[in-house]
């Protein structure tokens, strides 16, 4: 990172403390799913059940379930999980989104049409519908739960690197690479790809938070993950099921920590994207 | 050539032009029920009790003993003869139980969409109107918040809040309250029966049913809708026409409403398709919530339970109706804005 662009990146966050607000929220959020284990006060699945849907209290700061476990332990225990799903899931797709889609861009022709057709089916399905057909065609685990989401957010990195190597593709450099002997696939991997990466980086942001979502959505169907897990999804569907008694906890801190991660991760998304792109700043 | 054969003929071309789309989808879910676990014989015979040579005859029937190819021309053929096979759960051939459970859901989704959208427009131009005003933040924070909160969580919260501590709302449960009476069924959609039955009882007992579940929807969408007007408003107005009507002294009210919203909803028009896209995802979880009869706690209860005809109808059905709004988008931007379907 050149001088200059410290400089900017400090004054933007200067006008925008938000950003700032969020980055630290998503590294404390790295922090707990690195940590979790350790510093949750007990045992994620140990059940206590005379201590069962206990409300809040100082021995358990978000109550207990109706197994009498710690709500507290298992949220912070879940975070890792749950970032660590939606995570693979964005590098899963970003990988194989830039990669098809940067080629199919300078490549252009048929190769490109049909690239083009396939994100053209996948955009065809309601996404979140998709994703579930996905998980029951291969199987109910949670590695599908990866792969369903990466399947899900692949036409958007397709497209959008598409796109950026498209406006590329016949500028001075490239041609310079090329005519200095550079194969073509040589021009897209080290010439192409990390041209466009900064504009992809905001993508990732953005797509993480919404990753999160899906994966909690599917998991709160009961799709993937399974029962004495912890994990944000699973949580409060369990939680739902006392919602109409009145037992609010259950349900109110494994969502506020989902809502919580989704909010840093957008929000850092957005600022991101006033970093590396001023044009774009809304 | 006028205007409404102008807008045919593109509506037309878009039907043409949707068709491998819906070709791709029926290959995808045909291949999808190539993979799913378990023989499709199974479940497309009478159910997991059937023996042997039944089975057998089912897979002779099906063809599938047949070349891949030959397999996919012969769901083609089922496909257009309406035959999805049938739910082990309900007994039921899946294209009766979808025809029956689709009201349900449609009647959730547009009710949704119409909230979110009378909510999100005059959000949107409000805050447009006076931007970084107290509406302004107002809305950019609804906007924030309402794409973090997953639906099923500001689902549930709704019911602590409605049905437990204010005692408001009904028992989240289903489209009817067990003691209302059944409107007799025309269309499915129980709001449009009630009103036609001239039952206002039962009317108001459905809407009273209807308006958790479609606020959680509506809430999740509310945040692109009105994002995409403010936007486009706050471009607009910064255009010719709007300072020409300004310098002509047309007030304030008719610039506003009339001159700039018109041009300021076409961007909204083309960001519909996403937002239904997300509805129809969202309505899953919303009705999963709610124990709401649709067509999505149909598919889930058959994916729960290794009964997967009815989930092969319902992701087909989704993207049937996905690819039909999208067309219906499309010739409503054609009547929004004239200038594309004259070239």
């Amino acid at each position: 990172m050149t001088s200059a662009t410290l400089r900017h990146t400090a004054y933007v966050l200067r006008g925008n403390p938000v950003t700032l607000v969020a980055g630290c929220g998503a590294a404390f959020l790295i922090a707990i799913a690195i940590l979790g284990p350790w510093i949750a006060p007990y045992g994620p699945t140990v059940s206590n059940v005379p201590m069962a849907l206990q409300p809040p209290s100082a021995a358990h700061w978000f109550g207990t379930d109706q197994l009498g476990r710690d709500v507290f332990s298992r949220v912070l225990v879940a975070t890792r999980l749950d970032l660590a799903i939606a995570a693979s899931a964005v590098s899963l797709s970003f990988a194989i989104g830039a990669t098809v889609g940067a080629f199919s861009g300078y490549a252009g022709g048929r190769l490109d049409r049909w690239v083009g057709r396939f994100v053209d089916v996948l955009m065809a399905f309601p996404l979140f519908v998709l994703a579930m057909a996905l998980v029951a065609a291969l199987g109910n685990r949670v590695e599908n739960i990866i792969y369903a989401t990466a399947i899900i957010n692949l036409p958007f990195y397709i497209r959008f690197a598409r796109a950026e190597v498209n406006v590329r593709r016949n500028s001075g450099w490239v041609e310079a690479a090329r005519a200095s002997g550079n194969s073509h696939v040589r021009v897209v991997l080290l010439f192409l790809l990390p041209n466009v990466l900064p504009a992809m980086a905001v993508q990732i942001s953005l797509n993480l938070g919404w990753a999160i979502l899906n994966a909690a959505g599917l998991s709160f169907l009961g799709l993937g993950v399974q029962a004495p897990t912890p994990e944000w999804g699973i949580m409060v569907a369990e939680g739902a099921r006392f919602i109409t008694t009145g037992k609010w906890w259950l349900v109110v801190f494994p969502g506020a920590a989902l809502m919580t991660a989704v909010l840093c991760f957008n929000l850092l998304g957005d600022g991101l994207r006033d970093i590396l792109d001023p044009r774009m700043r809304t | 050539m006028s205007l409404a054969a102008a807008i045919a003929r593109r509506a037309g071309r878009r039907t043409l032009s949707s068709i491998p789309a819906l070709f791709g989808v029926i290959v995808f879910t045909f291949l999808l029920m190539r993979v799913l676990p378990g023989d499709p014989a199974v479940f497309f015979a009478s159910g997991p009790n059937a023996g042997e040579a039944e089975i057998q005859m089912v897979r002779e029937q099906m063809g599938l003993d047949k070349p891949i190819p030959q397999q996919l021309l012969l769901y083609l053929k089922d496909i257009a003869t309406g035959n999805l096979g049938r739910s082990m759960n309900t007994g039921q051939p899946v294209v009766t139980d979808l025809i029956n459970r689709l009201p349900a859901s449609l009647e959730l989704t547009f009710t949704a969409l119409l909230l979110a959208l009378s909510l999100a427009v005059p959000l949107g131009i409000l805050a447009a109107l006076r931007p970084n005003s107290l509406v302004d933040h107002g809305v950019r924070f609804l906007c924030t918040m309402g794409v973090c909160v997953p639906t099923f969580v500001s689902g549930l919260l709704m019911i602590y809040a409605f049905y437990y501590l204010l005692g408001i709302a009904p028992d989240p449960t289903g489209r009817l309250d067990v003691f209302a009476s059944q409107p007799p069924v025309v269309t499915g959609f129980l709001l449009i029966d009630a009103a036609i039955a001239g039952e206002w009882e039962s009317w108001a007992a459905a809407a009273s049913q209807l308006v958790l579940p479609a606020s959680t929807m509506a809430l999740f969408v509310l945040a692109p809708l009105a994002r995409m007007t403010r936007a486009s408003m706050l471009a607009v107005m910064t255009s010719d026409f709007v300072r020409t009507g300004e310098a002509l002294g047309l007030s304030r009210r008719r610039v506003v409403l009339v001159y700039a919203l018109r041009n300021a909803l076409l961007p909204v028009i083309t960001i519909m398709g996403i937002v239904f896209s997300t509805m129809l995802g969202a309505n899953v979880l919303v009705e999963k919530v709610f124990s709401w009869p649709g067509v999505a706690s149909y598919a889930l209860d058959g994916l729960l339970t290794s009964d997967y005809a009815p989930v092969q109808g319902f992701v087909l059905l989704m993207a049937f109706i996905f690819v039909l709004v999208n067309l219906l988008i499309d010739v409503l931007y054609g009547l929004a804005d004239p200038r594309i379907s004259i070239e």
